[in-house]
C-alpha cells in the first residue's frame, strides 16, 4: 500500500464510498479509512433503506413523478426555510442523475417496502436494505482498485492554511502512521454516538438518549476540522431523532426499535400527562418530531398508550406492547400514577368527537376542550387490554457540520474555500438541513455530495 | 412457546425481521412472513422450507452476528428445515433416520449394493456373471426382467406412499384450517418457481457461498443435478414403455432415446453433485446447519453414485465388467429409491409444497 494517495477518504458509509468510487473513476488513487471494524462498516448507512431523488416520470419502482420543484417545496417545509437554497437546489438537481449513477455502482432498487406505501412515489428503496447497498458499493470500490482499511482510527489531521497535508492514523496492529494525500474527502458522519459531546448542548438529558447507529459515529473528524479553522454550519442541538422503544439497546438498534403507532393512541410523560398533539400530521411526515418531543420531557421517557382495537393498524414491533386489563394495571406495570393516568384517559375519551376514522388522510376524528388537542385520528381508548410502548429519544444523526460550497469543498472560517478539503454526507448535512427531516434525505445528501466531492478531489489531485 | 428450541429461535427471528422487512425483495420467505403477525409451528416449518438458503439475507442484515440481535435466518431455517423432515416423516417410527442420516444412507447404500452383488453371484453361474452379453435382453440374463421390475416397483411405490403421507402431514400443518386444497394455478406457479430455482438467487445477483461475492454456481450445479435426475428418470420411463408397449428390450443402441436421455442425465448427475459438494465444503459455516453435513453429503453421494455407475455401465456394457456394474448400479438405484423419504431428497418435495402454498397465498392476497 503506497503511503501517498491522490485522494484520502475518511469514513466508510454511503458518502465515503460514493466519493471513493467517483474519485477512482476519475483516475485518482484512493484510500478509504473506515474507523469501524468490517462488520460495523458504513456508519448509519447500514441502517438506511431508501433515498429521496427527484425524477420527472414514474420508473419501474417509483409510482409517479417527483419534480425538482416539489422536492424543494418539501425541503422548505420540513426545514422551515433553514436551508441553503443554492446548495439545496443544486443537490436536488443532481439527485435526478444519482438514481441511475448509483445503479451503475452495483446498487439495486426495489419498490417501497410493505408498510411504507406513502413513500412509493418519492423514495427509491435499496433491495436488501442499506447494508446490501453498502456491500455493493464496497465490492465496486474494491474491484476498481480503491484501497480500504478497517479499524483505522484517525487521531489527527495535519492542516496548514486550509491545506490538508496528512492524516495520522492509529492502526490496531501496525501502530501509529502518517498517510499523506493530495486531497481529503471527509465523510465520517456526525457526533451522535459521542454522549459527552451531546451533553455540551443537552446536559444530563443526553444520558437518556439511545443511539440508533453504531458507537463509532463519534464525530472526531468533524471536531478536528472545526478546531483547525473549517467553518461550522448548523445548530448543534439539531438532529434526526425519533421516538424508539425504551427497551432498545444503547447503540445500533437501527430501524426495528422505532414506533409508528403514535397516531393511533395518546402519548403521556412520566407524570401521565399528554404533552403534544398526537394527530398533528400524517406519518411519516411528523414521525421525526417525536424524538425531540420526548427529549424535552422529564427523564426523557414517554409512553404511547392505545387499546386492543388498533393493535393491527401498524407494523408488528420488535418488543411486544406492555398490557393491562385495566388502566390501573397498565399504569402499575409502567410505574405511572394510576389515578393520574385514569384521569388523563377519561378526559381524553370525553373530549373525543364523533367522526369517520381514516388513518390515510387527515380525518375528522378530533378532540375538543382539552389541551393539547388531538386534531386527527382521535378515538376513545376503552377496549381492554390496554397497551403501551415506553419510548425514549433515539438519535439518528446530528446536523452540526462543516460548511461547503457547490463543489462540496469546505469553507474556512474566513469564508475562503479550502485548498484541497471536501466533505460529504452527515458531516455536512447541516448545510441543507437546518432542522427537520424528510425520509431518505440523508442518503441523497451522502450520494450527491459524495459523488461531487470525489470528482472534485480527484480533479484537484490530477492538476 | 413452540415445541422445539429451534422453532423458538425461528419465531424470535421472524419477529425481528417482521419489524424490519428490508429483505422482502430477496426471496419468498419475507413476503410470506409479512402476511403474518404471529407464527405457529406450521408457519415456521413452512417458512423454513420456503427458504432456498441463498444466504443473501445474512450478508445484507445489519443485525447478523456479531450484532447482539444475532439474526441468522439461513442457518436457523436450515436447522428448522432439517427438523421438519423428521417431524413429518412417515411412518414416524422411521423419523430417527434423520438423526444420523449420513450413516443411515451409507449403510443402506452399502447393504443394497452388496445384496445385488451377492444376489447376482449366488443366482448366476460365474461364467454368466463375468460373461460378455450383448443385444436385446442382455441385462436380463443376469436378473430376469420380471424380478427386476417387481423389486423396483415395490421400492418405488413404497417411496411414493411414504412421501405422500409425509406431504399430507406437512400440508395440513401449513395450509389454512378450511378449504386446504391447492388449485391448478398455484401448482403451475410453483412448478415454474421450482423449475428455475427462482429464489436461489439472492434477489438477482446469485447466492453467497464462501465470501461476500455472490455467484450463480450453486444454482447451475443444482440445475445439472436436478435436470440430470429428471432425464435419468425419463430414460427409465421411456425404457419401460419400450419394453411393455413396443416389446423392445434393453440395452438399446447409443442413439436411442433411453440411452440419449440417460447419458445426458448421467453427465448431469456426475458433474452437478461434484459441484454441489465442492460448494458445500467451501461455504461459510455461518450459513449452514453443520449437523446436517451427513444428510446433505449422503444425498449428494447417492446421486453421484447412481450417475457414475450408470455411465460406467453404459460405457462397459459390452465387456465382462457389465455384470458387476449392473449389480452396483441397481444397488445404488434401489438404495436411492428406498431412502428417498428418509433423506435429503425430501427437501425438493417440501420446498415444492411450500412454493405451492406461497403461490396460493400470493393469489389470495392479490384477490382480496
Amino acid at each position: 500500500m503506497s503511503s501517498k494517495y491522490d485522494v484520502l477518504v475518511i469514513g466508510g458509509g454511503n458518502a465515503a464510498l460514493c466519493a471513493a468510487i467517483s474519485a477512482r473513476r476519475a483516475g485518482a488513487s484512493v484510500l478509504v479509512l473506515e474507523g469501524a471494524p468490517k462488520f460495523y462498516r458504513g456508519g448509519n448507512t447500514r441502517h438506511t433503506r431508501n433515498m429521496r431523488c427527484a425524477h420527472d416520470a414514474a420508473t419501474e419502482i417509483l409510482t409517479g413523478p417527483y419534480t425538482e420543484e416539489e422536492f424543494w417545496e418539501d425541503l422548505l417545509r420540513v426545514t422551515g426555510g433553514q436551508t441553503d437554497e443554492v446548495l439545496a437546489r443544486h443537490m436536488i438537481r443532481e439527485s435526478k442523475d444519482i438514481l441511475n449513477w448509483i445503479v451503475e455502482q452495483g446498487v439495486r432498487w426495489q419498490p417501497s417496502l410493505g408498510g411504507t406505501l406513502s413513500l412509493g412515489r418519492t423514495n427509491s428503496f435499496f433491495l436488501g436494505g442499506g447494508r446490501a447497498m453498502l456491500n455493493a458499493l464496497y465490492l465496486t470500490a474494491e474491484r476498481l482498485g480503491v484501497d480500504v482499511e478497517y479499524d483505522a482510527e484517525v487521531t489527527d489531521l495535519v492542516i496548514e492554511d486550509g491545506m490538508f497535508l496528512a492524516a495520522r492514523l492509529k492502526r490496531p496492529i501496525r501502530g501509529e502512521t502518517e498517510i499523506r494525500a493530495t486531497s481529503l474527502v471527509a465523510a465520517a458522519g456526525g457526533f451522535e454516538a459521542n454522549i459527552e459531546w451531546l451533553k455540551q448542548y443537552w446536559g444530563e438529558a443526553a444520558d437518556n438518549f439511545l443511539i440508533r447507529g453504531t458507537p463509532y459515529n463519534r464525530g472526531s473528524i468533524l471536531k478536528m476540522l472545526l478546531d483547525k479553522g473549517v467553518q461550522e454550519v448548523g445548530d448543534p442541538t439539531q438532529c434526526h431523532a425519533v421516538a424508539i422503544d425504551a427497551r432498545a439497546p444503547k447503540f445500533d438498534g437501527g430501524i426495528i426499535t422505532r414506533h409508528d403507532s403514535v397516531v393511533f393512541g395518546i402519548v403521556v410523560n412520566k407524570h401521565a400527562q399528554r404533552f403534544y398533539d398526537e394527530g398533528e400530521d400524517i406519518w411519516p411526515k411528523r414521525y421525526a418530531i417525536w424524538g425531540r418531543l420526548v427529549a424535552g420531557q422529564p427523564d426523557q421517557i414517554a409512553y404511547i398508550i392505545f387499546d386492543s382495537t388498533v393493535v393491527t393498524s401498524f407494523m408488528p414491533t420488535l418488543f411486544p406492547p406492555i398490557a393491562g386489563q385495566t388502566i390501573a394495571e397498565l399504569a402499575g406495570k409502567l410505574e405511572l400514577d394510576p389515578v393520574a393516568l385514569e384521569k388523563t384517559i377519561t378526559e381524553f375519551n370525553a373530549a373525543v368527537q364523533p367522526g369517520t376514522f381514516d388513518h390515510t388522510i387527515l380525518d375528522d376524528c378530533r378532540t375538543e376542550g382539552i389541551t393539547p388537542q388531538k386534531t386527527h385520528w382521535a378515538r376513545k381508548i376503552e377496549t381492554p387490554p390496554y397497551l403501551a410502548y415506553p419510548v425514549r429519544p433515539g438519535i439518528t444523526f446530528t446536523y452540526l457540520g462543516t460548511r461547503v460550497n457547490k463543489d462540496a469543498r469546505m469553507l474556512m472560517a474566513d469564508g475562503k474555500p479550502a485548498a484541497n478539503m471536501f466533505a460529504a454526507g452527515e458531516i455536512m448535512a447541516g448545510n441543507v438541513l437546518g432542522k427537520g427531516y424528510a425520509a431518505g434525505m440523508g442518503m441523497t445528501i451522502g450520494s450527491v455530495f459524495g459523488r461531487i466531492a470525489g470528482r472534485e478531489a480527484a480533479r484537484h489531485a490530477k492538476n | 412457546m413452540h415445541g422445539t428450541r429451534i422453532l423458538d429461535e425461528a419465531d424470535r427471528l421472524m419477529t425481528v425481521c417482521n419489524s424490519c422487512r428490508y429483505c422482502e425483495g430477496l426471496c419468498a420467505v419475507f413476503p410470506a412472513m409479512e402476511m403474518r403477525r404471529a407464527f405457529s409451528d406450521g408457519d415456521l416449518n413452512y417458512l423454513a422450507n420456503l427458504c432456498h438458503s441463498c444466504g443473501a439475507c445474512y450478508v445484507d442484515c445489519q443485525f447478523s452476528p456479531p450484532h447482539e440481535f444475532n439474526v441468522n435466518v439461513p442457518q436457523t431455517l436450515a436447522v428448522a428445515r432439517a427438523e421438519s423432515y423428521a417431524a413429518y416423516a412417515w411412518p414416524q417410527a422411521l423419523s430417527g433416520a434423520f438423526a444420523r442420516n449420513g450413516l443411515v444412507i451409507s449403510v443402506v447404500a452399502a447393504l443394497s449394493m452388496a445384496a445385488f452383488i451377492f444376489g447376482f453371484a449366488a443366482l448366476n453361474d460365474r461364467s454368466v456373471l463375468f460373461g460378455v452379453h450383448t443385444g436385446p435382453g442382455a441385462f436380463y440374463k443376469l436378473m430376469p426382467h420380471k424380478a427386476m421390475a417387481a423389486l423396483f416397483s415395490v421400492a418405488f411405490l413404497y417411496a411414493i406412499l411414504a412421501l405422500v403421507m409425509s406431504v399430507r402431514a406437512f400440508w395440513r400443518d401449513i395450509s389454512p384450517p378450511i378449504g386446504g386444497r391447492a388449485e391448478g394455478g398455484s401448482i403451475f406457479q410453483a412448478i415454474r418457481d421450482a423449475g428455475e430455482l427462482r429464489y436461489l438467487h439472492g434477489g438477482g445477483v446469485g447466492c453467497y457461498n464462501e465470501d461476500d461475492k455472490p455467484t450463480g454456481r450453486r444454482k447451475q450445479y443444482h440445475h445439472l443435478t436436478f435436470y440430470g435426475f429428471l432425464l435419468c428418470f425419463a430414460a427409465t420411463s421411456v425404457g419401460t414403455l419400450y419394453h411393455y408397449l413396443l416389446g423392445r428390450e434393453a440395452p438399446y443402441p447409443w442413439w436411442d432415446l433411453p440411452v440419449v436421455l440417460g447419458t445426458l442425465g448421467g453427465v448431469g448427475l456426475i458433474v452437478g453433485p461434484v459441484g454441489l459438494f465442492m460448494a458445500k465444503m467451501r461455504r461459510d459455516p455461518a450459513l449452514l446447519d453443520e449437523n446436517r453435513y451427513g444428510m446433505d453429503v449422503g444425498f449428494i453421494a447417492m446421486l453421484f453414485l447412481t450417475g457414475l455407475t450408470g455411465m460406467l455401465l453404459l460405457i462397459l456394457r459390452e465387456t465382462a465388467a457389465m455384470g458387476p456394474l449392473l449389480a452396483l448400479h441397481l444397488g445404488a438405484v434401489f438404495a436411492l429409491f428406498i431412502t428417498m423419504p428418509y433423506g435429503k431428497f425430501v427437501h425438493g418435495i417440501y420446498r415444492f409444497v411450500a412454493l405451492v402454498r406461497y403461490a396460493q397465498e400470493r393469489r389470495s392476497e392479490a384477490g382480496s
